[in-house]
C-alpha cells in the first residue's frame, strides 16, 4: 500500500429497508482510488442492495453518502453516472440487434457537426478499445450474433472504458470461460494502476482472492468483516459468510473424485443423433432413473439449446427423442411436460411470475392435477407451504410476491414448483449459478434427495463444480459435439477442463 | 424460528404507503368515476337521477359486452383490433339469415331464428379463430393480424348490405336487444350476466388463472409448461364471440343493420379496459377494473350531454380522458414495480 489515500466513496450507517423487510443494517463502506474492493456475502446479504444505492438505482435510504469527502444524495442512475460511477448488473443489458460498436458507446455515438453518427471512426474506437481487452471481432457484426460469454465482456468492456472513476461489476466471471476470466483481471489490475476505484462481487471466492486488494463480507445485510486480500483465505472468507464452519461445505474438486459404476436402470430419455443448425451436431445419450447425468461445456457448446430441445421449446432439425422407449416430438412445452419431462432454465427471469406471489408460482405447473376446472386455492397453498417448509425458503410466506425473495430463494421455488409431482426427467440448467455455499449445498441435496426417488436427472451447467458436486457420470459438450464421456473412472476439474 | 416470525411480522407490517402504491391500478380509476359523477351531478339537476343511472347502463351495455373479450385478450398482452368490425358483421349477418320486409333490398337468405343466430355466432367464432391462428400458428403480432380482421369483416359486412340498411333481427335477439323486463332492459341483464360470467372464469378457474401468468411472463408460463398458444388462441376466440354478441344486440338495440355501425365501439371498448386499469403489458387487472372504465365512459359521454358542451368539444374531452388514463396505466404499473422492488 502507497501513502495513506482518503476515500473517493464513503458510506456511513446506510440502512435501507423492503417494505419493512431491513436488508442493511447500518452499513459503513469506504472505496479507495486505484483500489479492487471484493465484496463477499450469501444471497440476500445485502451486497448487490448496497451497489444499488451507490449506482443510484434505490434513492430512499437513510445514513450518509459521501463523493470525495462530500455529502451527496443520488436522484438518479444518471446522477451517479455524472458524478463517474458505472455499474455493469448480473443480467447481461446489452442491445443484440445493434453492432458491437454500437453497443460500445451506446448513448454516446461520436458526430459530427450535422449530428449524424460517424460510423467509421465509431467502429475504428470501438476495435481499439476492445483490442485493449483482448476482445478481437468485428465491430460492425451484430453483436446478438456473438455467444453470450464474448456478449458480457463486451458489455464490461463498454462499462470499464466509459471514464468512470468508480466501476461496479456484480458477479461479472459467472458467463465466462477460464480464459475470459483472465483477460477481464488483467484489465481490471491495469484500470487499478490508473486509479480507478473498482468493486468485484462474485461468488467465486477464489476470483476474489486473487484479483481484489480489500474484501468485505456481508451477513445479513450487516457487514461482518473486512479486510485486506493478502491476509485471509477462502475458508475463514466463508466461515465469516456463513457463520458456521465453512470448509467441510465447499469442496475445491481440484483432486480426482470417482464416479461410480454406470446404472442399469431403465433408460428414461434417449437421445439420438440431435442436430439444431449450427448449434449441436449429431447429439447422442441416454439418461437412467435414479442417474444424475452431467453435461459440461464453455458458454455456448450448445447446452441451452439441447436442454431447450429436450423440453420442447426447440424443435431440432434432425434426430429423435425417445422417451420411455416412445419416439416422441413435442410440439410444446405443454407437450414435454405431460410426456413427464420438466425444465429449470439457468435465467429465474425466464421461469418465475415475479408479481405474483410464492404459491402461484409453485403450483402453475401443477394446477391441472389439483384442478379440473375451478382453482383450490386453500390447496395450493397448502402444497406451496409443504414445499416452501421442505426446501427452506426464506421467508416463509406463501402470500408474498415473488419478487420479494432473495435470488438464491427464488431458485429454490424454480425447483419447487416441479417437486409436487415429480417429472420422470428433470433437466436442470445451472442449478446453482450465482447461489452462495449455503444454497448451493441445499439445491445439491434437494436432486440427490429427488436421484434417490427414482427421477431420471440431467444437469447442464458451465461451472466444472456444479457438474462435478451433482453427477454420477458426465459427458462434455464442446462445440455442439459431445467429445468425451466420464464413467466409472476417476474425474477433476482439471480433466473437465482440458476435455472440454 | 425466531427469524422466520420475524420476516413473516415484518411482512405484515408493510405499512399502508407501499399496499396503496401496489393498489394505484385500482384506485385511481374509481376516484375518476368519482369525481366525474361528483363534477356532473353538481353541474346539471338532471344527472344524478334514477332515470338517468338506467340510461348510463343501457348505453354502456354493447360496449361491456364487446369488453369482457377483450379484457381477456388485453390482459394476455395481446390487443384485438377486429372487435368493432366483427360486432358489426355478426349484426349485419343475424339479419341477412333473417326474412327482411319486402322493401329491404338486400339478396339475403331467410332461415329460423335459431339457425341464423347460431350461424352468426358460428361466423365471429371463426373469424376469431382466424385471429388465433395468424396470432400462435404464423406468428403474426395481434396487432397487425387483428389490423387484417378488421379489415376483412368490414370487407364481409359490405358484400352482405351492399350499402343497404336491414331492420329485421330474430325475434329473440330483438327481445335480449330492446325489450325490457319489469322496467329493466334486458341488454343490461345480458351485458351484467356476461360481465359476472368473466369474473367468475378469470378469478376462479385455471383457465383465467393461466390467462393472467402468461400475461405476466410469457416465457415464464411456457418453461411451466403451459400451452401459451392454446391460452392465446382461446382468448381471441372469445373476444371474437363477446363482440359477436355484442354486434346482434347491438342491431336490435339500434334497430338497423348496416355498414360502420359500430365503428365507435373499437376505441369505447379499448378505452373501457384500459381506463378501468387493466395493464397493458398484461398481467394485471380484470373484469372488476373493466366495470370501472365503463361506468368512466359512460357517466361522462352521459354526463356532457346533460352540461349543454358543444358536441364537437366532447370528442377532444374524450380522447383527453383516454390520454389520461393511459398514464395513469402505465405509471401504476411503474409504482408497483417499485414497491415489488
Amino acid at each position: 500500500m502507497p501513502e495513506v489515500r482518503s476515500p473517493i466513496l464513503e458510506l456511513q450507517g446506510i440502512t435501507k429497508s423492503f417494505g419493512g423487510v431491513e436488508a442493511l443494517r447500518g452499513v459503513d463502506f469506504a472505496l479507495l482510488p486505484g483500489e479492487i474492493h471484493g465484496l463477499v456475502g450469501e444471497n440476500g446479504a445485502g451486497k448487490s442492495t448496497l451497489m444499488k444505492i451507490i449506482a443510484g438505482v434505490h434513492t430512499e435510504f437513510s445514513g450518509r453518502f459521501l463523493i470525495d469527502g462530500k455529502e451527496t444524495h443520488f436522484r438518479s442512475t444518471r446522477d451517479a453516472h455524472a458524478a463517474g460511477i458505472a455499474m455493469v448488473h448480473q443480467e447481461l443489458s446489452v442491445a443484440p440487434d445493434l453492432t458491437v460498436a454500437e453497443n460500445v458507446f451506446l448513448g454516446n455515438q461520436p458526430t459530427n457537426a450535422l449530428g449524424l453518427v460517424q460510423w467509421r471512426r465509431m467502429a475504428r474506437e470501438a476495435g481499439e478499445q476492445l483490442a485493449r481487452f483482448g476482445i478481437d471481432v468485428d465491430p460492425m457484426t451484430r453483436l446478438g450474433d456473438l455467444p453470450i460469454g464474448l456478449q458480457q465482456l463486451i458489455e464490461i468492456a463498454r462499462v470499464l472504458f466509459s471514464g468512470a472513476r468508480i466501476v461496479i461489476l456484480d458477479e461479472p466471471t459467472s458467463a465466462l470461460s477460464p480464459p475470459e476470466v483472465e483477460r477481464l483481471f488483467a484489465t481490471l489490475r491495469r484500470l487499478r494502476e490508473e486509479g480507478t476505484a473498482i468493486v468485484f462481487i462474485s461468488h467465486f471466492i477464489e476470483d476474489i482472492l486473487l484479483v481484489s486488494d480489500t474484501v468485505t463480507v456481508f451477513r445479513n445485510g450487516r457487514k461482518v468483516a473486512e479486510t485486506a486480500s493478502a491476509a485471509t483465505s477462502k475458508g475463514a472468507l466463508i466461515e465469516a459468510m456463513i457463520g458456521r464452519g465453512g470448509e467441510a461445505l465447499e469442496h475445491s474438486y481440484t483432486d480426482d473424485l470417482m464416479l461410480p459404476q454406470p446404472s442399469d436402470s431403465t433408460v428414461v430419455l434417449k437421445a439420438d443423433q440431435l442436430s439444431l443448425a449450427r448449434s449441436l451436431k449429431d447429439v447422442s445419450f441416454e439418461a437412467r432413473a435414479g442417474e444424475v447425468l452431467g453435461i459440461y461445456g464453455f458458454m455456448g457448446c450448445g447446452q441451452q439449446e439441447l436442454s431447450r430441445i429436450l423440453f420442447g421449446k426447440l424443435k431440432p432439425d434432425g434426430g429423435t427423442l425417445v422417451v420411455e422407449g416412445r419416439p416422441k416430438t413435442f410440439a410444446s412445452t405443454a407437450a414435454a411436460r405431460r410426456a413427464g419431462v420438466a425444465l429449470v432454465p439457468e435465467s429465474r427471469r425466464d421461469m418465475l411470475f415475479h408479481q405474483e406471489p410464492v404459491y402461484k408460482n409453485i403450483s402453475i405447473s401443477i394446477l391441472d392435477r389439483i384442478s379440473s376446472l375451478l382453482l383450490k386455492p386453500a390447496q395450493e397453498r397448502d402444497i406451496a407451504k409443504r414445499q416452501v417448509e421442505q426446501l427452506q425458503i426464506r421467508p416463509p410466506v406463501v402470500g408474498l410476491d415473488l419478487g420479494m425473495l432473495s435470488g438464491g430463494n427464488q431458485q429454490k421455488v424454480a425447483l419447487a414448483k416441479w417437486l409436487t409431482y415429480p417429472p420422470k426427467l428433470l433437466v436442470l440448467c445451472e442449478p446453482t449459478r450465482g447461489m452462495d455455499v449455503g444454497a448451493k449445498n441445499d439445491v445439491i441435496n434437494i436432486v440427490r434427495d429427488l436421484r434417490a426417488r427414482g427421477l431420471a436427472i440431467i444437469v447442464l451447467s458451465t461451472e466444472p463444480e456444479t457438474v462435478l458436486s451433482l453427477a454420477d457420470r458426465i459427458l462434455v459438450l464442446k462445440r455442439g459435439t459431445l467429445v468425451r464421456e466420464f464413467s466409472n473412472e476417476p474425474v477433476s476439474k482439471d480433466r473437465l477442463l482440458e476435455a472440454a | 424460528m425466531s427469524s422466520e416470525t420475524a420476516f413473516a411480522e415484518a411482512h405484515r407490517a408493510r405499512g399502508l404507503a407501499p399496499f396503496l402504491r401496489s393498489q394505484m391500478r385500482n384506485i385511481a380509476p374509481f376516484l375518476t368515476l368519482i369525481c366525474l359523477s361528483a363534477f356532473f351531478a353538481f353541474a346539471s339537476p338532471s344527472f344524478a337521477t334514477l332515470d338517468n343511472l338506467g340510461n348510463i347502463l343501457t348505453q354502456v351495455s354493447v360496449t361491456g359486452i364487446i369488453a369482457v373479450g377483450l379484457t381477456f385478450v388485453i390482459l394476455c398482452a395481446e390487443i384485438d383490433l377486429s372487435i368493432a368490425s366483427i360486432a358489426n358483421v355478426t349484426g349485419i349477418a343475424v339479419a341477412y339469415f333473417t326474412l327482411q320486409e319486402s322493401y329491404v333490398n338486400i339478396a339475403n337468405i331467410p332461415l329460423p331464428g335459431a339457425v341464423a343466430i347460431i350461424l352468426s355466432i358460428l361466423l365471429c367464432a371463426l373469424l376469431g379463430l382466424v385471429n388465433a391462428l395468424g396470432l400462435t400458428v404464423i406468428g403474426i403480432p395481434s396487432f397487425i393480424m387483428t389490423l387484417a380482421m378488421m379489415q376483412i369483416a368490414a370487407g364481409i359486412s359490405a358484400l352482405l348490405v351492399r350499402g343497404q340498411i336491414a331492420y329485421k333481427v330474430p325475434s329473440l335477439i330483438t327481445t335480449l336487444g330492446s325489450g325490457s323486463i319489469s322496467g329493466i332492459p334486458w341488454i343490461v341483464i345480458v351485458a351484467a350476466i356476461m360481465l359476472l360470467g368473466g369474473h367468475l372464469v378469470l378469478t376462479y378457474t385455471r383457465f383465467g388463472r393461466y390467462v393472467y401468468m402468461v400475461g405476466g411472463n410469457r416465457e415464464a408460463a411456457e418453461y411451466s409448461g403451459l400451452n401459451v398458444k392454446l391460452i392465446l388462441g382461446a382468448v381471441m376466440v372469445i373476444s371474437a364471440v363477446c363482440s359477436g354478441i355484442g354486434g346482434m344486440l347491438g342491431v336490435a338495440h339500434f334497430g338497423s343493420a348496416q355498414q360502420n355501425e359500430f365503428d365507435t365501439y373499437l376505441l369505447d371498448s379499448i378505452a373501457a379496459v384500459v381506463v378501468g386499469g387493466t395493464s397493458l403489458f398484461g398481467g394485471r387487472g380484470g373484469i372488476g377494473n373493466t366495470i370501472v372504465g365503463l361506468f368512466v365512459l359512460g357517466v361522462l359521454n352521459n354526463g356532457l350531454d346533460h352540461v349543454n358542451i358543444d358536441s364537437f368539444l366532447k370528442i377532444l374531452i374524450r380522447g383527453l380522458i383516454l390520454l389520461a388514463a393511459l398514464i395513469i396505466n402505465v405509471f401504476a404499473q411503474r409504482l408497483r414495480e417499485k414497491a415489488a422492488e
